[in-house]
């Protein structure tokens, strides 16, 4: 429908860019993007943590002013300013405050009427469908019924523009469909008395099932990879093959990577012992080498498949998934993963060929953990404390990224037994407590 | 959307004089706030009256008098806790808004609660009975300001803490809808913070009876002065050495704590549970027969629409949504920086240089010294004491804490033990010391832990009710028992609750040093060598560079005690052992 009606831009972002923090170790999370949203569409951010989808909305929402570049609304007709409103993904509820309270919190800011703020905030709980439930406190509803509040009390206010940031990620899944399909539905019906929607998600089935544009992002730093335009029709059917095909396509989208960038360095951000590592538990990988090792997929899978079959959101199977590449166990290619021999072996093998394995490969490719344990064989009493390779990363990167980072090759550490390490003392061993 | 809402908020007045009859509840309702009226105006009265009329009828201890006292120390403390919210209200909104004054309000927060407040008194004393010279309420005032340093700072940094800890979506909405910054407190910050403040204030009163006996009769230097109310009361028994007196008081007071403990603590607890910040609603809710009653009332309503009247008046004067697009960074004004970091730091210096100047004229370096043997003497007996407490309550607590039934029934008695001013049991302590002919270097000592020691008992049994069945299961199924259950299980369950409570136990204890280490019945007198018999004394000499010495003293040594011991113990307990 959207191409049909005249478009007319609302907010036009040009040459975006934000940091985090300030002096050393800034991270620049929105890199140069450029963006319009138009009247009639909605308009998905898709992409991974880190890849400042929330960071873009809340510029928009004008939570927050970007380091540079410029959010520029585009006065309609009468000369007026679009205005925006949030929906958010923990419902952000007034817990002391009722059902009808709560949705009336934007219109009492307006200094509304009573009469009339009363009249309004009714007609919205109506239109979403929780009336009966006017006098309730939040923490009598169910997360699916909290969230229609939360999106009664954003629409109340009329604005042109709802932001909606990863709306349906704190339901579960029956609930988020049942909540997708209703706002679908009073999205194409013109119930509501919004121009547009931007919607954050890392859901791509998501995406493509409510989206007439996706803006796929990359991360660290985050700018718009790819620009993807839904063409099918509404309502839209997930077993239909074009539906596939697409969502397939922006898998294999989501793990390319640009040609320049080196083989497996140009997963992660940084390169050598400065490498970002997400924290991905050892069991989650050898659950993800079994299944792909396994029938049907039997060494090779579609990534849309495997997040079908292991109820993952992009979010939590890519960084598994890249580990794996890092580690030379599996090979991303297209919308596919497939595993390697030495995986294949890992799979077959029982617990200590698996810890040789994985030792092997830790030690081979992932420079930290070998950084480490070269040090730690140089030292005469096999010690060191492990502030010095904290410092050694944040000279690199934010504290956060260093934090998460040591202990993800903590984690591998152990599992694979190539040193240990003691909490307490905060410090590295080749101490074996068995 | 044809249904009828019950409509919430203030009413149309038209609607408000449709009232039916009034129902039992109302009469019963109407009954109780009547009364308590009558007793503010009666208990108000005697405030304004000259200080010539105290000198004319002085405390007497004709039982007949007692309710009439009581009724004094309690407006007292309820003024002094008005006075705190106030102040709570003022001040930590403040720190929490602007970047300046957090800078100076929250270290002065930090210390002024770990600061004795009994030694504050002498000072205080004499700046209000020369405002309102001749006036009974000068004397009043500074015993209401003296109960006021008890609690206000406690309440302003729980207050302070929960403005900065309000969860940031909420905080996003906030500024998304552009509230305004009056609207936004009423809104956001004060309902959110709400719950920890009444706890905050529940046990700030529970501190403040401490100090209503310590502060009602007064004697500064030359002057004495004892105000109508409980403490003038038992001071003037112990003076006589009248036992029933004692008795009559220590009877009067605990019936005071529990008829507001129910008329007043309960129904706001009950009330103040809708605010609590959590997503489901929760098994258990605080429950008021009082708060009950008020709500069934008809009455009600209509007694509170004045004061909604007023929030709404407010909210209808404030200056509506103004859609700022961006407030997040402005950058710092670094002159107004400047000014103000140099504003402090003379403010500082000169403070410096006041402080020296005034110690260095009239004390000298062996006073110092001294006075540092003094401290060490008390720090090892509050050491020794809460060690002995742990000792005998951490079991204690552990086998109440186990069994939900004990726990349920105790839990309320250990509050109200520990609300219990244990300065009004000392002189039992003397006739037994006097008695037994004991030491009381060493005798005097378990006066200091007699009020705190509590606070250790129901942190306990609160932290053994929180270990969770399943672990008690798996140690049970594993035959785990004896030392290695201790070890293992009770004590890493309760360990950061006994910190917590340990905490306030060693506070208090330094600050009951000052009553317990100098204890007198009738003409003896016993006297435990100690910091806090020090500063005791320097107040009864009227000596101002020895109580400010002493109280300067006792600060670096609570503050010490705090970062050295306690904190560190707490950050481990919550690395480690805390079960999340």
């Amino acid at each position: 429908m959207a191409t049909l009606l005249e478009t007319r831009p609302l907010v036009q972002l040009s040459g975006v860019r934000h940091f985090y923090g300030k002096g050393h170790g800034q991270m620049l999370v929105l890199d140069n993007v450029d963006l319009t949203l138009d009247e009639n569409e909605i308009v998905g951010l898709l992409g991974r943590s880190g890849s400042g989808k929330s960071t873009l909305l809340r510029s928009i929402a004008g939570l927050i002013r970007p380091s540079e570049g410029e959010v520029r609304f585009v006065p309609d007709e009468e000369g007026r300013d679009p205005s925006v409103s949030m929906v958010f993904q923990t419902f952000a509820l007034f817990p002391w405050l009722t059902v009808l309270q709560n949705v009336e919190l934007g219109l009492e800011a307006r200094k509304v009427p009573a009469e009339e703020r009363r009249r309004r905030a009714l007609a919205a709980i109506d239109l979403i469908g929780l009336d009966g439930f006017e006098n309730a406190y939040p923490k009598e509803l169910s997360g699916g019924m909290r969230q229609r509040v939360g999106l009664a009390r954003a629409i109340v206010v009329d604005p042109s523009l709802l932001l909606m940031d990863e709306p349906f990620s704190a339901l579960d899944v029956l609930t988020a469909e049942t909540l997708r399909t209703d706002l679908l539905d009073l999205w194409s019906e013109g119930r509501m008395p919004i121009k547009s929607i931007l919607i954050v998600t890392h859901n791509i089935e998501e995406a493509v099932l409510m989206c007439d544009r996706i803006l796929v992002f990359s991360s660290n730093p985050g700018r718009v990879a790819a620009e993807i335009r839904v063409d099918l029709p509404q309502p839209r059917d997930r077993l239909d093959p074009a539906f596939r095909a697409l969502v397939d396509a922006i898998y294999a989208r989501m793990t390319a990577r640009t040609p320049a960038e080196p083989v497996n360095d140009g997963l992660f951000p940084g390169t050598g012992i400065a490498m970002v590592l997400p924290l991905v538990s050892t069991n989650a990988l050898a659950g993800l080498i079994e299944e792909v090792h396994g029938a049907p997929f039997d060494g090779r899978a579609s990534m849309a498949d495997l997040a079908d079959q292991l109820q993952l959101e992009v979010d939590q199977l890519f960084p598994m998934a890249e580990t794996l590449q890092l580690m030379r166990f599996a090979e991303l290619t297209g919308a596919d993963i497939s595993l390697t021999p030495a995986a294949r072996r890992y799979a077959e093998g029982d617990v200590d060929a698996r810890k040789a394995l994985f030792a092997q490969a830790l030690l081979a490719h992932v420079p930290l953990a070998a950084h480490i344990r070269r040090i730690l064989d140089e030292r005469a009493n096999h010690v060191a404390p492990a502030r010095r390779f904290r410092d050694e990363l944040e000279d690199q990167m934010s504290p956060d990224y260093a934090a998460e980072t040591l202990n993800a090759v903590t984690h591998w550490a152990r599992y694979a037994e190539i040193f240990a390490y003691d909490e307490q003392a905060d410090r590295f061993s080749l101490d074996d407590p068995g | 959307m044809s249904k009828v809402i019950p409509v919430r908020g203030l009413r149309p007045f038209s609607r408000m004089l449709r009232v039916s009859a009034p129902n039992r509840a109302d009469i019963i309702a109407f009954l109780l706030l009547a009364g308590l009226s009558v007793l503010v105006i009666r208990g108000a009265e005697g405030m304004a009256e000259p200080l010539s009329h105290l000198r004319a009828a002085p405390v007497s201890l004709d039982p007949w008098n007692l309710p009439a006292y009581a009724l004094r120390t309690t407006l007292r403390m309820f003024a002094a806790l008005g006075a705190s919210l106030a102040f709570t209200l003022v001040i930590a909104t403040l720190a929490a808004r602007s970047r300046r004054a957090e800078q100076v309000i929250v270290p002065a927060l930090d210390i002024l609660q770990s600061v004795p407040i009994l030694g504050f008194l002498t000072f205080t004393v004499t700046f209000f009975m020369g405002l309102f010279p001749g006036q009974q309420l000068g004397v009043e005032l500074a015993a209401i300001f003296a109960i006021f340093t008890s609690q206000a700072w406690n309440m302003a940094f729980s207050f302070y803490q929960s403005l900065r800890s309000i969860p940031s979506d909420l905080e996003e909405v906030a500024r998304g809808f552009g509230l305004s910054p009056l609207r936004r407190f009423l809104r956001l910050e004060l309902p959110f913070a709400t719950p920890a403040l009444v706890w905050n204030a529940m046990m700030s009163m529970s501190g403040g009876w401490f100090f209503v006996v310590a502060s009602e009769a007064i004697t500064v230097g030359k002057t004495t002065v004892a105000l109508p109310g409980i403490g003038s009361w038992l001071a003037l028994a112990i003076e006589r050495r009248d036992f029933a007196a004692v008795a009559w008081a220590v009877g009067a007071m605990a019936v005071v704590i529990l008829l507001y403990d129910q008329l007043v603590f309960r129904p706001v607890v009950a009330w103040a549970d809708r605010f609590r910040f959590e997503q489901t609603a929760s098994a258990e809710r605080p429950r008021s027969w009082a708060y009950d009653l008020f709500r069934r009332t008809r009455l009600l309503p209509i007694l509170l629409a004045p004061l909604k009247g007023v929030g709404q008046l407010l909210l209808m004067l404030d200056p509506g949504a103004r859609h700022v697009r961006v407030a997040a960074h402005s950058p710092r004004n670094r002159i107004g920086d400047l000014l103000w970091h140099g504003l402090t730091g003379v403010a500082m210096l000169f403070a410096i240089g006041l402080i020296v100047h005034y110690l260095t004229h009239s004390l000298s370096v062996g006073d110092a010294v001294t006075i540092f043997g003094l401290a060490c003497l008390t720090m090892v007996r509050v050491l020794a004491l809460i060690a002995i407490a742990s000792l005998i309550w951490v079991p204690v607590g552990v086998w109440i804490g186990l069994r939900p039934i004990w726990s349920e029934r105790l839990q309320p008695v250990a509050q109200f033990l520990a609300a219990f001013p244990a300065n009004v049991l000392f002189p039992f302590a003397v006739i037994a010391i006097v008695h037994w002919h004991l030491n009381p270097g060493i005798w005097l000592s378990p006066l200091m832990v007699l009020g705190t020691q509590w606070y250790i008992l129901f942190n306990v049994i609160a932290g053994a009710s929180a270990i969770p069945n399943d672990l008690r299961e798996a140690a049970g199924m594993f035959g785990v028992r004896g030392w290695q259950w201790w070890r293992q299980v009770a004590l890493p369950g309760i360990f950061p609750f006994y910190v917590t409570g340990a905490l306030t136990a060693s506070g208090g204890s330094w600050n009951a040093s000052i009553v317990a280490e100098s204890v007198s019945w009738g003409q003896d007198r016993l006297h435990a060598a100690g910091l806090g018999s020090f500063i005791a004394d320097a107040t009864a000499a009227g000596d101002y560079p020895g109580v400010a010495l002493g109280i300067a003293m006792m600060s670096i040594f609570v503050i010490a005690f705090n970062r050295l011991l306690w904190r560190p113990l707490y950050s481990f307990a919550e690395r480690r052992l805390r079960l999340a």
